[in-house]
């Protein structure tokens, strides 16, 4: 097998075996959804579903899996730093593969992870019957790995400035949290006073949630009043994000790591 | 015989200090020698190792390692070396053989497979000599690392660090925080394998006994390099015949502060 793709699977599966042995991880998994659209979902949707035109549970469920995605793996690279901290960076960092080998590994581990706690979403609103066109969804839910490959690349850049995990857990929450409102996880951000509308443009996050939104929406009678950008506008713009934000994040890991 | 290690007038500034920590040093190391940096805390040991295994870049002169440059060939030298580190870089949410299988898959020595199961005969044969070799059980390499004692994770150290059969070993204080048994332990399978291999061997210590059987000893002090010879020859020039290394050591120093 070729070498780096062999050490981006050898590290890709130490990020799901890791998750498999983390009850906390998995548990929380289902807390923050059942928080997100079982409370601030279900309130919305009795208090202003009918102002707005669209069912808001929906919305809300949509929006949460598009952000389970990205911020899970987000926060996955961010577990670097603990490495780091721990010293366990070290033996990726000595070993024969590249710098991009490491990162790939990671983004490509953290998305798997993402997916697999994105499965608590999926039972969660059968649980709760939110009207989810399921083939839909299931059709659409391929495309949610370009919000992980948005999600771990931002991870990297966050992280690459970080010095130690008291700094990433300052730091990490500060830049994920307003996220949440900016890019519109539960809030529609169809109108937005102008400082805001700048912050939700310029937040990763609001393409990643924007583009699954889309694809789902796509064809359906509410999907002006949903949606911000056609797919394809959102594509390109993660795109771009993506190759910019690995770029950078890399060559400041690589360069703060070496260059003490 | 040939040098496998050679340093060349290096230099090393860290980003905002005012001195370097290691000042315009040059040694070299034969093949299957067995060498030991030593130096007080802070002397630039760890500074030469990490430079050495092309994890800090320095800020001048030349590092060949195994014939290569460390600046420019990083990734062939690392596929050539071993490292224990000074702080243990095993994941102790996995078991002691999932930490092997990483490395083994990190170097390309086997195709990578989520269980060990999977995993082919060759690998599971290797794994179970190494572990042998040094008295890890079966029931030892399924446990959590976290769940190990601090002498056995220094052997699952070693484990690993062997499994690429690297041509140099570099070892960072491996010894620190074992008790003497897992010292004489560790120490009995390094000469094992520096015999077997005849893997060349660097040592950084701050327990000079264990450098008494060194081919050679450069002694650091403030990035510089005091004292350069084998432990025979520094102790007859510093301390006298029938003295031990350490006292030898100790005199040096403090002369050179």
């Amino acid at each position: 097998m070729n070498h780096e793709l062999n050490a981006i699977l050898a590290i890709a599966g130490r990020d799901v075996t890791k998750l498999l042995r983390d009850r906390t991880r998995i548990i929380f998994s289902f807390m923050f959804p059942l928080i997100f659209i079982g409370i601030l979902g279900q309130s919305l949707q009795a208090n202003v579903a009918s102002s707005l035109g669209f069912n808001v549970l929906l919305f809300t469920f949509i929006g949460v899996m598009a952000q389970t995605l990205f911020q899970s793996s987000a926060s996955g690279i961010i577990s670097l730093v603990t490495d780091r901290d721990s010293d366990f960076a070290q033996e990726m960092f000595v070993a024969p593969i590249s710098r991009y080998t490491i990162i790939t590994g990671k983004i490509l581990g953290e998305s798997t992870v993402s997916f697999i706690l994105v499965l608590s979403i999926l039972i969660l609103g059968l649980i709760m019957s939110i009207p989810v066109d399921w083939t839909r969804l299931i059709l659409i839910l391929p495309a949610g790995f370009l919000a992980c490959l948005l999600g771990g690349a931002f991870g990297v850049l966050v992280m690459s400035n970080l010095s130690g995990v008291q700094s990433a857990n300052q730091v990490f929450p500060f830049v994920i949290f307003p996220q949440f409102f900016l890019a519109g996880v539960f809030n529609p951000i169809t109108h937005l006073p102008p400082l805001l509308f700048v912050l939700s443009r310029i937040a990763p996050m609001t393409y990643a949630v924007d583009f699954l939104r889309g694809l789902y929406y796509l064809g359906r009678p509410e999907y002006s009043r949903v949606v911000l950008h056609s797919p394809l506008i959102n594509l390109a713009i993660m795109s771009v994000l993506f190759l910019l934000y690995l770029t950078a994040g890399t060559y400041f890991l690589n360069h703060n790591e070496k260059n003490r | 015989m040939s040098s496998i290690i050679s340093v060349k007038n290096l230099v090393k500034r860290y980003r905002n200090s005012p001195t370097s920590s290691v000042d315009d040093i040059s040694f070299s190391v034969k093949r299957g020698e067995f060498f030991s940096l030593l130096g007080p805390n802070g002397a630039g040991k760890t500074t030469i190792i990490s430079i050495l295994t092309t994890t800090l870049s320095k800020t001048s002169g030349d590092c060949l390692v195994a014939g290569l440059d460390v600046a420019t060939q990083s990734a062939s030298v690392r596929a050539k070396i071993g490292i224990i580190f000074q702080n243990p870089s095993l994941d102790k949410n996995l078991t002691a053989e999932e930490n092997i299988r990483f490395h083994a898959c990190l170097y390309n020595l086997f195709p990578y497979r989520p269980l060990y199961t999977q995993m082919p005969d060759n690998y599971k044969i290797q794994v179970k000599s190494l572990t042998e070799v040094i008295g890890l059980t079966a029931t030892d390499l399924n446990k959590q690392v976290k769940d190990m004692s601090g002498g056995m994770r220094r052997k699952l150290e070693i484990v690993r660090s062997l499994m690429h059969k690297p041509e140099i070993l570099f070892l960072d204080e491996p010894t620190s925080g074992l008790d003497p048994l897992s010292r004489k332990n560790l120490w009995d399978y390094l000469t094992h394998i520096r015999k077997n291999d005849r893997t060349t061997i660097f040592l950084t210590t701050h327990y000079l006994e264990e450098a008494e059987d060194c081919d050679n000893v450069c002694i650091i002090n403030n990035g510089k390099i005091v004292a350069y010879g084998s432990p025979g020859d520094i102790k007859r020039q510093y301390t006298g015949h029938h003295t031990t290394l350490e006292q030898a050591y100790l005199k040096i120093i403090q002369e050179t502060n």
